[in-house]
């Protein structure tokens, strides 16, 4: 029984089957990688997961409790945080700002008109923001506005700020996506030293096969709206199936 | 000092302290100078300055931090207003219930509108808010007649109950006061070829409005503030974080529009009578150029972008064509009238002219209104008196971010 149980989803726009009969069990401190060519259904898959879409028929359950339903920041509220294909940070504010954020709401929760304490006076929370931003190598930029940061850094913030709320489940939108290979490569290690530190579940949806390899203990590969197969990585590089469908004749593992 | 850091109790006593001052500071012209036109340091003026500069402050807790731009604000303040008058009908002529009421139901009125508006942002909930205060206008006219006494306004009468003043025997009507303390008195000092008067309502006024400043200040250092100005930047990312924008943005809405309802009542306590006017659009529109003229989520913005309307509408519009000759007479008769023609459009009726040009001339060179121009005449000055020295570095650990918002 794993901490994210998918079971049967559907999801249909208009004509297209976007999904169809999705199954998925992510295990408790694994790290699982979703991949699939373009079109396959894993943003949709995602969305489904977070509360931004409602899937047609089937259940999305996590640790027990089912998220369909509820709202994005319920299910965050659960444990589960998200990494998008494009970072999405605070731009106006400052990166210690930008981790002071999800340190409140860890302890504070949905909303609370906190409006006459100054964020001077919340010791705690400062030193665990400050914890966060060492822990990402970011501490020396605490003062910069968020969007002057640089796209890896900008990644490596909302790293921080995810981790910020010690969630049990991660969920990363390809995390590497338009970044150097010197770049993905401090991604991997990040993400490698997190899930290594803090015993976090990941589900990871990516292109690049390389960060799949290097951190995936299972690999589920969807196309065109169906799990194809859901394996190992090493059996999942020599699977017949998933070149035919996935990776072609173009790109060798 | 009162949970404010040292920067901005520093800052707030200079506001202190310019408020205690206003009589005098806004008198800087001699009585037979020539200038003195110039001169703001009446009460009624002064005690506007204070007014609309608390709703200023109020408008930019809502549009500075959370980028949520209302266009019926107004509907708070002329809501504000009937509900002080209303105390001073029924109640007392203390002003000290009559704005307390103000705030509550405009606060509720605030809670109502917010509610259904905030559900739309950007122009959408621009337009959801003007059409609200267009309808409390309306209303106010019509259906609410009995309430609002429609065209006439809503005035104090001799046969008003007011409980808790006892019988009035006199034949005037009551003024508004506290405590026994009349809001129209003054005392006025000549020295210095000048007349200074210090007058009871502005004190008042400007009490409340540091009272209301030291709180916008606290709410801009709270984590709070923090959530709105997070809400402005993105909203997606703080649904993603656990955090529910729409909490946030109706108590930015209703504290904002509580604000507003301080200033109606305010209005009212300093001149009992509420007219629908109040609650025009053009009034809302007033607050919206305020706030940006000074520069839209800084503290001191809004309030010098108030106290900059409101005198400069007050003199330009004292300024007549008779005014204008008597300054040009010097000049040859047909080019006397010539230019008092071009002053007289900029002038007296046509003082919005000059709003509007102000305004366009602001927002194309200046977006952060007159705030980031006095921040960028002292890096202009720092820059000029030490043309050599290297940049220096911040400290790393103490230096405030060469990003945050200036004052």
């Amino acid at each position: 029984m794993g901490i994210l149980e998918v079971k049967n989803i559907n999801k249909r726009f208009g004509g297209l089957q976007a999904l169809g009969d999705v199954n998925l069990s992510v295990k408790e401190n694994s790290v699982h990688a979703i991949i699939g060519p373009n079109g396959a259904g894993k943003s949709t898959l995602l969305n489904c997961l977070v509360g931004k879409l409602m899937p047609d028929t089937g259940s999305v359950t996590f640790d027990g409790q089912s998220l369909l339903g509820r709202k994005p920041h319920e299910i965050n509220q659960l444990g589960i945080s998200r990494v998008f294909q494009t970072p999405e940070i605070f731009g106006d504010l400052t990166v210690m700002e930008n981790v002071l954020i999800p340190c409140f709401a860890k302890r504070d929760g949905a909303f609370r008109l906190n409006a006459l304490t100054s964020i001077a006076q919340e010791p705690d929370v400062r030193a665990k923001a400050e914890q966060m931003l060492i822990d990402v190598n970011m501490i020396d930029k605490r003062h910069m506005q968020g969007s002057s940061l640089s796209r890896g850094d900008k990644r490596r913030l909302e790293m921080a700020m995810c981790l910020a709320q010690d969630p049990r489940l991660l969920l990363l939108d390809e995390p590497t996506a338009g970044m150097a290979r010197a770049d993905t490569n401090n991604t991997i290690d990040l993400l490698k030293e997190i899930h290594e530190k803090r015993d976090i579940t990941m589900a990871i949806i990516e292109h690049d096969m390389h960060v799949v390899f290097s951190l995936a203990d299972r690999i589920t590969v969807l196309a065109q709206g169906t799990p194809l197969v859901e394996d190992t990585p090493d059996n999942i590089k020599g699977h017949p199936k998933v070149k035919e469908a996935y990776l072609g004749e173009t790109q060798q593992v | 000092m009162l949970g404010l850091n040292k920067k901005d109790a520093t800052f707030l006593l200079i506001v202190v302290l310019l408020t205690l001052f206003t009589p005098i500071i806004m008198q800087p012209f001699a009585a037979n100078s020539g200038l003195d036109q110039f001169n703001g340091g009446y009460p009624d003026l002064m005690q506007k300055v204070a007014i609309f500069g608390i709703f200023a402050v109020g408008f930019n807790i809502l549009f500075g931090l959370t980028g949520y731009l209302s266009f019926g604000h107004a509907a708070f303040l002329g809501v504000g207003s009937y509900a002080a008058v209303w105390m001073f009908k029924l109640l007392t002529m203390n002003v000290i219930p009559a704005i307390l009421l103000a705030m509550v139901v405009s606060g509720l009125l605030a809670v109502v509108i917010g509610f259904i508006s905030l559900r739309r942002s950007g122009i959408y909930f621009s337009i959801l808010t003007l059409a609200f205060a267009q309808m409390c206008y309306k209303l106010a006219y019509s259906v609410l007649t009995p309430i609002t006494n429609g065209e006439t306004g809503l005035q104090l009468a001799l046969s008003d109950p007011r409980i808790l003043d006892g019988t009035n025997e006199s034949a005037s009507l009551p003024v508004t006061n506290i405590f026994g303390l009349a809001m129209n008195s003054s005392y006025k000092v000549e020295a210095l070829n000048r007349v200074f008067t210090f007058n009871v309502g502005f004190y008042f006024c400007g009490i409340v409005a540091i009272l209301a400043f030291y709180i916008a200040i606290r709410l801009f250092r709270s984590p709070f503030g923090m959530m709105l100005r997070a809400v402005k930047t993105n909203q997606q990312r703080m649904n993603y974080m656990g955090l529910n924008t729409r909490p946030y943005t109706l108590a930015a809405f209703v504290i904002s529009g509580m604000y507003a309802g301080l200033a109606g009542g305010l209005l009212a306590a300093m001149d009992p009578l509420a007219g629908a006017d109040r609650m025009l659009w053009t009034a809302s529109g007033e607050v919206v150029i305020m706030t940006i003229l000074g520069g839209a989520g800084t503290l001191m913005g809004p309030v010098l972008g108030a106290g900059v309307i409101k005198y400069l509408e007050n003199i330009f519009s004292k300024i007549n064509e008779s005014v204008l000759h008597s300054w040009f007479h010097w000049l040859p008769d047909g080019l006397e009238h010539a230019v008092v023609w071009v002053f007289a459009r900029f002038t007296g009726e046509g003082w919005h002219l000059t709003l509007g040009l102000t305004f366009m001339l602001v927002v194309t060179f200046l977006p952060g209104g007159l705030v980031e121009g006095t921040r960028r005449i002292k890096s202009l000055m720092a820059r000029l008196r030490r043309p050599k020295a290297g940049r220096t570095e911040p400290k790393a650990d103490d230096q405030p971010s060469p990003f945050k918002k200036p004052l």
